[in-house]
């Protein structure tokens, strides 16, 4: 359903983000997108959906080269590409539901968003998904009010309300504690499979990748060294990808082991976000 | 044997007197006092070089003392001419300040580097800087001289003052918005209008009313001052009374101004505390 073909990206700088990165990704799942700073991760996720402009190579998402769209087209493709930041990115001054609600800006008139008056069916099922991510109540709160957490629950709660077929996720708890990382990579998890969405995800922890991804891709100064299942990350491959260093304690060991908060996740949620 | 190794280490390691500067403004110190000796040269040479003409201001002197004499007490005598005068300047102000917030609505986006391509940057940005170059006075006489004396020149030279300034500071804070939420819209498929309303307007409109509130004031002092060459408003009035010697007149006006500036001061501040 998605892929890409030779994408390259350089900079007007001269720097050379991405040098040729192919892949393909036939089925919804989770896919994890690892590799140091300035690897190029950020660039290819941006790249996807043209915030980015590649210089060359495809991407092409349900048979749509999404490289060949003209600016009308790129904006209707655009709605089928949800996307969630490390920083979260909410219309700070706007509320909860607002910034729900503009994971629908793609649908409506202009007169609606204008109005902020979305179809019954929209706000509906902002409230549902508000309620999913463990935010109820706090439809009218501003988003500057809220705490990393919580904002990155709206950021994933926008990017659903646009129905996507795929996911681009960019460092989600890069910015966040140990135990809500976790929490919303778990929400975002399950929320993937429930919808049904490809999900990329740019991650710089290793651990967190391996516990939550299908298939993890290895990035390296912007070609792909890694292409695998959690299982086959190993030592070497970290290496191929980081460089060398002592990866022993990174690898994870015994799949379900160091889940231990799990399960009281969900109860105290909100209390921790 | 560690222990004792490090105690070895801490003998040898005698702290060596190690010195430290901040960074100076100017490294080189012959350029640094060289600039301090040369302004105080300078200083001294404008001093001397300055004609004060110090019989003109001993004669000078009383007739400033005559001028505040035959200024109090002040005069209300007149005070229909002094009330129009001053509800002429607040509605010079009003207006100019209603269609400044309208006009820098489109001045202030194109001059916005992160909003629009870069040649309509570019033009946005000559205009505020062109029009920011004259002050209100040279744009009033301008204005005088086009459309006669009266009000209609002292609203648009404060148009196109508060225009420019509002324009100026709303593209600036767009500039400060924080790239990421406008790409976060962008990524969701809005278009640009959308992105105008959703995500531009939202963030950026408590300070664009807070600036708009801020130059009303602004207009207030402002009105008064451009009716000096003529454009309307109290401060025609008021210099009509100085080429009269109505000095009691003048001192009204005067007062009557200040109370102006006061209140419009008061007000803007109540509303700009209000929009936090």
């Amino acid at each position: 359903m998605l892929t890409i073909t030779d994408l390259t990206k350089t900079y007007p700088t001269g720097t050379a983000a991405l040098k040729g990165v192919s892949f393909s990704i036939s089925e919804p799942q989770v896919v994890a997108i690892i590799g140091p700073s300035g690897s190029g991760k950020s660039t290819l996720i941006r790249c996807i959906n043209r915030l980015i402009e590649p210089t060359s190579g495809s991407v092409v998402l349900e048979n749509l080269n999404i490289t060949k769209l003209g600016r009308r087209q790129l904006r209707k493709a655009r709605r089928r590409m949800g996307m969630i930041f490390q920083e979260y990115n909410l219309v700070e001054r706007l509320t909860v539901m607002e910034n729900a609600l503009s994971g629908r800006l793609g649908y409506v008139s202009f007169w609606q968003a204008f109005r902020r008056k979305f179809p019954p069916e929209d706000v509906s099922k902002a409230f549902q998904l508000l309620d999913r991510v463990g935010l109820e109540g706090y439809h009218d709160t501003r988003a500057d009010a809220l705490s990393g957490g919580e904002r990155q629950r709206v950021g994933i709660a926008r990017a659903l309300m646009q129905n996507p077929a795929l996911l681009l996720v960019d460092e989600p708890t890069a910015s966040l504690d140990p135990k809500t990382s976790r929490q919303v990579m778990r929400l975002l998890v399950e929320l993937s499979k429930e919808f049904g969405t490809l999900t990329l995800v740019n991650i710089h922890d290793v651990g967190l990748a391996q516990m939550f991804a299908d298939r993890i891709i290895g990035l390296r100064l912007g070609e792909v060294v890694f292409d695998g299942t959690a299982d086959q990350v190993t030592e070497q491959v970290l290496t191929d990808i980081y460089g060398e260093e002592d990866w022993s304690a990174t690898i994870r060991k015994i799949p379900e082991g160091d889940d231990e908060d799990e399960d009281e996740g969900e109860a105290t949620a909100k209390a921790a976000s | 044997m560690t222990t004792a190794n490090q105690a070895q280490n801490s003998q040898n390691n005698v702290p060596v007197p190690r010195e430290w500067h901040t960074i100076k403004l100017i490294q080189n110190p012959y350029y640094r006092y060289g600039l301090i000796v040369a302004t105080i040269a300078y200083f001294i040479f404008a001093l001397t070089t300055l004609e004060v003409d110090w019989s003109r201001i001993y004669t000078g002197l009383p007739r400033a003392g005559d001028i505040f004499v035959r200024m109090v007490p002040p005069d209300f005598s007149r005070w229909s001419l002094l009330t129009r005068g001053i509800l002429e300047s607040v509605q010079i102000a009003l207006a100019a300040s209603f269609f400044g917030m309208i006009l820098a609505i489109p001045l202030g986006l194109c001059g916005a580097r992160n909003l629009v391509p870069k040649p309509v940057y570019l033009v946005a940005r000559s205009i505020i800087v062109l029009t920011r170059s004259f002050h209100e006075i040279i744009i009033a006489i301008f204005f005088v001289k086009i459309f006669g004396f009266g009000p209609l020149a002292g609203v648009l030279t404060l148009i196109v003052a508060s225009t420019n300034f509002i324009a100026k500071m709303l593209a600036e804070d767009i500039e400060n918005m924080p790239a990421g939420q406008l790409e976060a819209i962008r990524a969701t498929g809005a278009s640009f209008p959308k992105l105008l309303i959703y995500c531009i307007s939202p963030q950026a409109l408590p300070r664009y009313l807070g600036v708009s509130i801020y130059r009303l004031d602004a207009n207030i002092r402002h009105s008064t001052v451009v009716g000096i060459v003529g454009a309307g408003g109290i401060g025609q009035v008021l210099a009509a009374t100085f080429t009269r010697y109505d000095y009691d007149f003048s001192l009204a006006i005067l007062m009557c101004i200040v109370g102006l500036v006061f209140v419009g001061e008061f007000f803007s501040n109540w509303v700009r505390g209000r929009l936090r």
